[in-house]
Formats: structure tokens, C-alpha cells, sequence
């Protein structure tokens, strides 16, 4: 049986949803442009994976195994949907540049991953720390990619011009690759690249 | 523990009435928060579009509230002959088939914006009209801001549209933006409307620099901006208004 401690820091290196076991990549796409936006659906996906391995946990013997998948799912889409209505409620101008994506939340491979495989058997603190934990092993990764994406791509950092713009008088010429969404996939590669060459008990065999 | 199909049946009951309990009541108690960020998000773009957005008021949304009261005054235009009566106030019909500016419906009766004199109300200073059509990848929604004359262009700000960021995006430059505002709608005589988003740099007052990267963003906001400017849509508004 794994420590409190292991089930939370697992996720961010060792056991990185995104980087080994390459969940989540659709949004990772989607959200990353701006720092701003990757912040604020790493909050959301934080909040959706605790709280949907916790409640799962609690529920997990009471669950009858036949229906198990849409019980599972129906706790998940009503925490995604209530997390979407707060964000429209409290940070209106951000939500509206998430638009689709927090709902997409529900499609997020990580979050039933986890409620299917590890909720399912754990006790409910251990589950709710375990969600936190992959819910910041996805955010980890988000950022990196979002932060190199907002930098070269547009010069800024969450909104802030850092690299002042050629066609605003200044020296930088953004490179457009990193806005469109190809983009991510070689700044995920990158990543998965480096966290590999330092742990290469990931790489997966021939 | 035995599960029987009966208590399975009784347990998916359960788990949906209480989760249903749960996002009805959030989206309940949430939605006048968030009808409330809609609407100041409306003004808003409006107030910008009027060039009445300072920092001052964009920071107290108490004054954005009264500046839109005493300035913005929403008015009707009917789009079709059945004019803006009730019974047809509410109805849209289809758009010309093939339109340039790929609008499907338009409403019967359109709402637009007048922004009256600081000092006198009964003045009109700036016409504000609603404008959207298909760039690349979405519609895109705004106002036109358009000087009394009928003629010359105010500015232009979109309030909703999914550009890519960096090229089609750059619509919400304030720089590009900014052009919008010492332009010509119309030729002198002529009831077609003249400007356009040209590729590269502008040469006239009928012209907008082009977006690079995004031709077709750009090629976007020319037909919509030509597709509601025209004499069927406000064009013929635009030109008996008079102060």
C-alpha cells in the first residue's frame, strides 16, 4: 500500500497522467495559448478529479459493478457542470475564452481514469488526494506548455508583453507555429522527451 | 452485497435525483450572476465601441452602469417592409441565399444603439450597429461605430468570435482596431459600401490593413461589414439619419 505522500507527488513525475500515460492531450491542445486560460482550467480539472474520486470513494461498495461506468459518469458531468456555471458566475471574461472546453472536462480521460481506477478500490482520502495529485500532474504540464506557448508565440506572460512584438515596434516576430495547436504537441513531446531522459524506467519497452 | 436488478434500478434513481438536485440548484442560484456579467459584458463592448470605455469607468462597474444609462439609447430598425410592429417585432427570416458574409437569419426588427451628447440628449453623436458573419473558423459577433453623417466609420469591435489566437485573433488588437476609426464607409454618390480589409498595407480611406496570416479572417470582416452596411440591411438607415 502506497504512502498519502507517494499518492500525490506520483502523479507530477513519476506517474505523469499526460507525459506516461499520455491522457488529457485534446484539451492540453485546446487551452494552452494563454497562460490565463491554463491556469484557470487547471483549477477546474483540479477540482473536478478530487471531487469526483472522492465521492466515487465514499459511494464505491454501494455502486452496483453493472452500472458502475455511468454512475461514475454522472457524478463527473454534474461536477463539470457546476463547475462551468461558476466560472460564468465569478470570472465571466476568462470562461468565455474557455467556452466549450470546461465541459469538455466530462471527455477528459484523466478524470474517469482515475475515478475507475483508483476510486474505486480506495478509501475516500486517499482517493481525494490522489485526484489532487493527478489534477496537478495534468496542470504541470499544462503550464509548461501554455507558459513556452504564450512566450514564443506571442510575446507575452498572462497578458503581460515580455517580448516586445516587431509589428509593435519592437525586435520579436512571433513564431505563429506555437499558437496553432501543433504547437503543443511538439512542446508535450518536448516534455515527455526530457522527464524520460532523466527517468528512463519510463520509456516503454520495444 | 447482492445486487439485485431492482436495487440497481433504485441506486441510478438516487444517484440522478441527487446530482440533479445538485446542478439544478447551482444553475438556479448562479444565473443572476451570470445574466448580470452577460448584460455588462454587452454594455461594455458597446462603451468601447462608443469610445466612452476609460480606465475609470472600465474599473467601477457601477459607472459603466450609469455612463451606458445616460449615453446609450437602444433603438429599432425594421429590416423587412412589416416594420417593427409587435407582431413581427420578434421574427427573423433568412438572409439572401449565397451571402457573402454567410449570415443566416436576420432579425426582423434590429436593435441598435445611439450614443447621445454628454450634454444634450436629444443629440446624437454616434450610431452603434450590430454586425457579425462567418471569418474562418466562427462567426463573428460586434458593433459598428458610425459618425452621424452616415459616412464615416467610428471603429469596429468584436464582442464574441474563435479566431486562432496570433493571426485571425488579432481582430482584438487595439492597434488594427484603431484604424477603423478614420475611415469612409461609402464613396461620395454611391449607396454600396466602399471599405474593405485590403491584403498588406492600406492605401486609401476605404481601406483597413489586412491581418497577415489570416486572409481569410480578414476577407470575413469585409463581407459582413459590406453585408450590414448595405442599402437592404442599415444603408438606407444610415443615410436618412439626420443628427
Amino acid at each position: 500500500m502506497s504512502s498519502n505522500k507517494e499518492v500525490l507527488l506520483d502523479p507530477l513525475f513519476n506517474e505523469n497522467p499526460i507525459a506516461l500515460q499520455v491522457l488529457g492531450i485534446c484539451s492540453a491542445l485546446a487551452v494552452t495559448t494563454k497562460l490565463e486560460t491554463a491556469l484557470v482550467m487547471s483549477v477546474a480539472v483540479i477540482v473536478v478529479t478530487m471531487f469526483s474520486n472522492l465521492i466515487i470513494s465514499i459511494i464505491r461498495n454501494m455502486i452496483p459493478p453493472s452500472i458502475r461506468i455511468i454512475v461514475q459518469l454522472t457524478v463527473i458531468a454534474s461536477l463539470v457542470i457546476i463547475t462551468d456555471q461558476v466560472l460564468k458566475a465569478y470570472l465571466f471574461e476568462t470562461s468565455k475564452q474557455l467556452s466549450v472546453f470546461v465541459g469538455l472536462i466530462i471527455t477528459n480521460c484523466i478524470v474517469m481514469g482515475r475515478a475507475e481506477g483508483f476510486a474505486m478500490q480506495n478509501p475516500p482520502l486517499k482517493s481525494l488526494i490522489d485526484g489532487i495529485g493527478n489534477g496537478f500532474g495534468y496542470s504541470l504540464v499544462l503550464i509548461f506548455v501554455a507558459f513556452f506557448r504564450e512566450l514564443l508565440g506571442s510575446g507575452t506572460i498572462m497578458g503581460v508583453s515580455i517580448l516586445p512584438l516587431a509589428s509593435e515596434g519592437g525586435w520579436y516576430t512571433p513564431n505563429g507555429l506555437l499558437v496553432l495547436s501543433p504547437g503543443a504537441f511538439f512542446l508535450i513531446a518536448i516534455f515527455i522527451w526530457i522527464l524520460r531522459s532523466y527517468k528512463p524506467e519510463q520509456v516503454e519497452a520495444e | 452485497m447482492q445486487f439485485t436488478p431492482a436495487k440497481t434500478i433504485t441506486f441510478a434513481a438516487l444517484v440522478c435525483l441527487v446530482c440533479g438536485v445538485f446542478v439544478a440548484s447551482a444553475a438556479v442560484a448562479l444565473k443572476p450572476l451570470q445574466e448580470e456579467n452577460a448584460k455588462l459584458d454587452r454594455q461594455k463592448n458597446i462603451l468601447s465601441v462608443a469610445g466612452l470605455l476609460s480606465d475609470e469607468v472600465l474599473a467601477d462597474p457601477a459607472k459603466l452602469k450609469s455612463t451606458y444609462e445616460t449615453r446609450i439609447k437602444p433603438t429599432k430598425v425594421p429590416m423587412t417592409s412589416g416594420g417593427c410592429d409587435e407582431a413581427n417585432a420578434l421574427g427573423a427570416f433568412a438572409a439572401p441565399a449565397g451571402n457573402k458574409a454567410k449570415v443566416a437569419m436576420i432579425p426582423n426588427c434590429a436593435e441598435l444603439f445611439l450614443v447621445t451628447d454628454a450634454a444634450d440628449a436629444n443629440k446624437t453623436e454616434t450610431i452603434i450597429l450590430p454586425v457579425e458573419g462567418k471569418g474562418l473558423w466562427s462567426t463573428l459577433k460586434g458593433f459598428l461605430a458610425m459618425n452621424t453623417n452616415g459616412v464615416d466609420i467610428k471603429g469596429l469591435t468584436f464582442y464574441s468570435h474563435a479566431e486562432t489566437p496570433g493571426l485571425g485573433g488579432e481582430v482584438d488588437n487595439p492597434k488594427w482596431k484603431a484604424q477603423w476609426s478614420s475611415k469612409k464607409a461609402f464613396k461620395a454618390g454611391s449607396a454600396a459600401p466602399a471599405i474593405s480589409v485590403v491584403k498588406g498595407k492600406a492605401k486609401d480611406e476605404y481601406g483597413v490593413d489586412g491581418l497577415s496570416g489570416a486572409t481569410l479572417t480578414s476577407n470575413g470582416v469585409t463581407h459582413l461589414v459590406q453585408f450590414w452596411l448595405s442599402a437592404e440591411r442599415f444603408g438606407s438607415y444610415l443615410k436618412n439619419f439626420k443628427g
